[in-house]
């Protein structure tokens, strides 16, 4: 219990007294999954409306592979992310193993799955003749779509933070394809497995803390966006 | 309609403003001219790397890449030139590796010890034994519970080094366990389950305050932990940066530096936890 | 010229034929019913006029414009308005969804402000503006969906049995503001649904329609006194139909047995020539005796009342010659003649009151 009470003392001290290492690591958790959540947001809705509101065949069989994906386990994506991009793999020559580049590419391969699917049955799940009935009204193919995501808000919003979820709390394909580089590859998920590695539980915890906090923060503004009254 | 949009377009400025910040620092390491340094988690866990690197960047401009994994990985990395240069402590894969090529200009680091620890009621018995093997029989007649990391780290072919020269097979028996986890980990479920462990003395050291386990032998000469450092063979893997894998090299093996590693944890633990061997031999070492 | 002109289309599914109109046509200003069963192709033919639909072949001239060049099909939707069955209105305010026909066509803020005030009166949801849509009754919901079509001032209005999913009174109350609103802004329409008297209270003229193709097409009047086929008329309101066989022809007349009487009716037709004919309800005469027998009503037929069922301010008797015939009685009948189920009456009705359709036809 006490280890509980040290780890909450030591989150709130390394954050208040602004620790560099601490801040750095924070930030860079933020920057990568951010920006993995960012690009499986542009794939994941634009794929998933595409795929939810076209017929085409061998449809079912891509939304399986979507739905699938969604339980595409982390690990996986990091192994084959490394194999793809070490020196003497078919991406060496980028040389993007062990940077945050590496770790932002296996997030989004991780997130872009969860929020296409999700997208797939939240874009579905709208009737049918709605989007006739939009097309009537004289809507072009954007704006068409773009109402139709307004409409199916409620998902889509759970789809962003189930991806966001995903990736700010992964951990093997960050540490495969990052490195665990201190204050270059570093996050919070990665620091936190190497220090209870090392036994340091305290810090361990405090690192725990700060991340379930960030977590909890981005998914209230997500939330009230999502739960928000309709404006006139 | 507005309001949505303005937290929108909030949210939108405030991940463009990581992400672009984000960008520029990955751009900048890319194009410093980088080494990749493949080591070991107990390395790591010392903190030595932490004051050594940071000194090594500043003297050379070069950006280290301190990728600490088990032994047994590091090797790997080397053999597939997925690293420049090694620093490792695992003599007889070490030998194999400059045996196949890949491994070139072995050089003699540092040396630290292993331990055995245990509880503070030795129900085998080992404290006093000089003989690491003795004590190693000892547990073993005794059934006592034995963590290995299992994880093919220099700790752990040490570990199974004494196994072998005390002619037991420990695999088998149902007192070994294997954590398959780093050896700060490895302590912890030691202490919980009050078992014995062999460990290097820095980890042991640093977490000692909170373990609950005693050291119960140490000094026997099997137990020395040596560290090489190792460049990758350009010849066999083109792609590797052999300027950045020498400079490094060179680096541990200065005069300078190996008095670094001389004074290094004497203000926190009371004792170095490494000692300096640059230029000896191996057989020299311990005596 | 008219409005709307359409040559040979046809629609197919997987290779069948689901419509096939080899001309049809609109003029400005005019409101057309479209009549017929479920799968008549009603909703396919709407969905193809508002090119919604993709169509096998044909021809389509609104205005004189060919619409079927793929670059025309947003502009030309935007001259139109459907309105669905279900209301399909957007999670937003009932203002909102009036307004996204114009927010769509990017119509200025004040304008929007003005013909949402404007139709929302029309359509009586002036109260209901800030509500949200996911809160209005069925009534309701579907006065926004109008309100939503008509906002956008369209030139044509497509509406797919819009009343159909509403209870009776919230039914009656739309149609009548439907009908006032079509005068007010004159817009013209095609309304597709298969109660005949919304038809008849909301049309000029007439078209039924069935196996995707139209039936008959016609005023109003025309279509349901003189309908082509028994589908048709089952659908304008013939509900008597029956056959029989012709014994004998006079000037004009002809006679037939049918369940053993003799029926007096007019038509061109052959003895010995199997016939069916129909007779709408409000033609027929109920009474006691053969009163009727000196007057120029020539068939008086004993019959028994099978059923009496109430249908809106009227009665619908159903009675049995040996054939079956339908008749309206209003309240004050049922009660001066005390008419009840089981009851022998004398059935009468003219001879021009019979309408022939030929077997077959």
């Amino acid at each position: 219990m006490d280890l509980l009470v040290d780890g909450f003392l030591k989150a709130a001290r390394l954050l208040f007294s602004l620790d560099r290492e601490v801040l750095g690591i924070t930030l860079l958790s933020l920057q990568v999954s951010g920006t993995a959540t960012l690009i499986s947001l542009f794939l994941g809705i634009s794929c998933g409306t595409a795929v939810a509101l076209t017929a085409f065949p061998g449809r079912n069989l891509v939304v399986s592979i979507i739905n699938a994906g969604m339980a595409l386990p982390p690990v996986v994506v990091g192994l084959f992310v490394t194999v793809f991009l070490w020196r003497n793999g078919p991406f060496g020559f980028m040389e993007l193993l062990y940077t945050p580049a590496a770790m932002i590419i296996a997030q989004a391969i991780i997130a872009t799955p969860i929020v296409m699917g999700i997208t797939l049955a939240a874009m579905q799940s709208l009737p049918s003749k709605l989007r006739l009935q939009i097309m009537a009204l004289g809507a072009t193919r954007m704006q068409m779509l773009w109402i139709l995501m307004q409409e199916a808000r409620l998902p889509l919003l759970a789809a962003v933070m189930a991806g966001f979820g995903g990736v700010i709390s992964e951990v093997g394909a960050s540490i495969m394809v990052g490195g665990n580089i201190k204050g270059y590859s570093r996050v919070l998920t990665t620091a936190t497995v190497m220090e209870t590695g090392r036994g340091n539980f305290d810090v361990a915890i405090a690192l725990s803390i700060i991340l379930l906090f960030f977590v909890f923060l981005i998914n209230l503004v997500l939330t009230l966006i999502q739960q928000r009254e309709r404006p006139r | 309609m507005k309001t949505i949009s303005i937290s929108k377009i909030f949210l939108a400025l405030v991940v463009a403003i990581l992400f672009m910040s984000g960008m520029s620092e990955t751009l900048q390491a890319a194009e410093q001219k980088t080494v990749i340094l493949a080591t070991t988690t107990s390395t790591q866990d010392s903190g030595l790397l932490d004051v050594l690197i940071p000194l090594f960047e500043k003297k050379t401009g070069y950006f280290v890449k301190t990728i600490s994994v088990g032994s047994g990985q590091a090797m790997a990395m080397g053999a597939k030139g997925e690293a420049d240069v090694l620093l490792v402590h695992s003599p007889a894969a070490e030998q194999k590796l400059v045996a196949d090529g890949f491994g070139i200009n072995r050089r003699l680091v540092m040396h630290n010890d292993f331990i055995i620890v245990g509880p503070l009621d030795d129900p085998a018995k080992i404290k006093g034994t000089k003989s690491t093997r003795e004590a190693f029989k000892k547990i073993a007649a005794a059934n006592r519970l034995f963590l290995s990391r299992g994880d093919n780290s220099g700790t752990h072919a040490k570990e199974k080094d004494v196994w072998k020269a005390a002619g037991i097979n420990q695999e088998k028996e149902k007192w070994y366990q294997q954590t398959g986890l780093g050896m700060g980990q490895t302590l912890n479920v030691a202490a919980e389950k009050k078992g014995y462990t062999l460990t290097d003395r820095a980890t042991y050291l640093a977490l000692k305050k909170n373990l609950g386990l005693d050291i119960l032998n140490e000094g026997d000469a099997i137990l020395l932990n040596i560290y090489h450092v190792i460049e990758i063979n350009p010849v066999k893997w083109p792609k590797i940066n052999v300027a950045g894998g020498k400079a490094f090299a060179d680096f541990m093996v200065a005069r300078d530096i190996q008095d670094v590693i001389k004074t290094f944890g004497v203000d926190k633990f009371g004792a170095p936890l490494f000692f300096p061997d640059a230029g000896k031999k191996v057989e020299d070492l311990g005596k | 010229m008219p409005m709307l002109i359409v040559n040979n289309l046809r629609v197919e599914r997987g290779g069948i034929p689901v419509l096939d109109i080899p001309h049809f046509d609109l003029e400005e200003g005019e409101n057309l019913a479209i009549l017929g069963p479920n799968g008549a192709g009603k909703t396919t033919f709407l969905l193809t006029l508002a090119r919604l639909l993709k169509y096998a072949q044909g021809e389509l001239l609104f205005k004189q414009q060919d619409i079927s060049l793929p670059e025309t099909a947003v502009s030309y939707r935007r001259r139109l308005a459907v309105v669905f069955q279900e209301p399909l209105l957007l999670n937003k305010t009932v203002f909102n969804n009036v307004a996204a026909g114009l927010k769509i066509r990017g119509v200025g803020r004040a304008e929007i402000e003005n013909r949402v005030s404007r139709y929302a009166e029309l359509v009586k949801i002036t109260h209901l503006l800030n509500r949200d849509a996911c809160k209005l009754s069925g009534g309701e919901a579907q006065r926004t969906n109008l309100a939503r079509a008509f906002a956008t001032e369209p030139e044509l209005i497509l509406l797919d049995e819009p009343f159909a999913n509403l209870d009776a009174p919230s039914r009656d109350s739309l149609i009548d503001d439907l009908h006032n609103i079509l005068r007010q802004t004159d817009t013209t329409a095609i309304l597709a649904t298969h109660d005949r008297l919304e038809a008849l209270r909301l049309a000029d003229r007439l078209a039924v329609m069935d196996g995707g193709k139209i039936v008959q097409i016609g005023d109003c009047h025309e279509v349901m006194n003189h309908p082509v086929n028994e589908v048709v008329a089952t659908f304008v309101g013939m509900e008597a139909v029956f056959s029989g066989c012709v014994q004998a022809i006079t000037d004009g007349s002809f006679s037939m047995s049918v369940a053993g009487h003799i029926i007096e009716a007019l038509g061109k037709v052959c003895v010995g020539e199997q016939v069916i004919c129909c007779i709408r309800p409000e033609h027929i005469i109920i009474s006691y005796d053969h009163s009727m027998a000196d007057t120029s009503v020539r068939n008086n037929l004993p019959s028994k009342i099978v059923k009496i069922t109430p249908q809106g301010p009227f009665f619908k008797l159903h009675l049995d010659c040996g054939f079956f015939l339908a008749s309206y009685v209003t309240q004050q009948s049922l009660e001066n003649l005390a008419l009840r189920e089981g009851k022998d009456v004398t059935v009468s009705f003219k001879a021009t009151a019979v309408h022939v359709i030929r077997r077959g036809k």
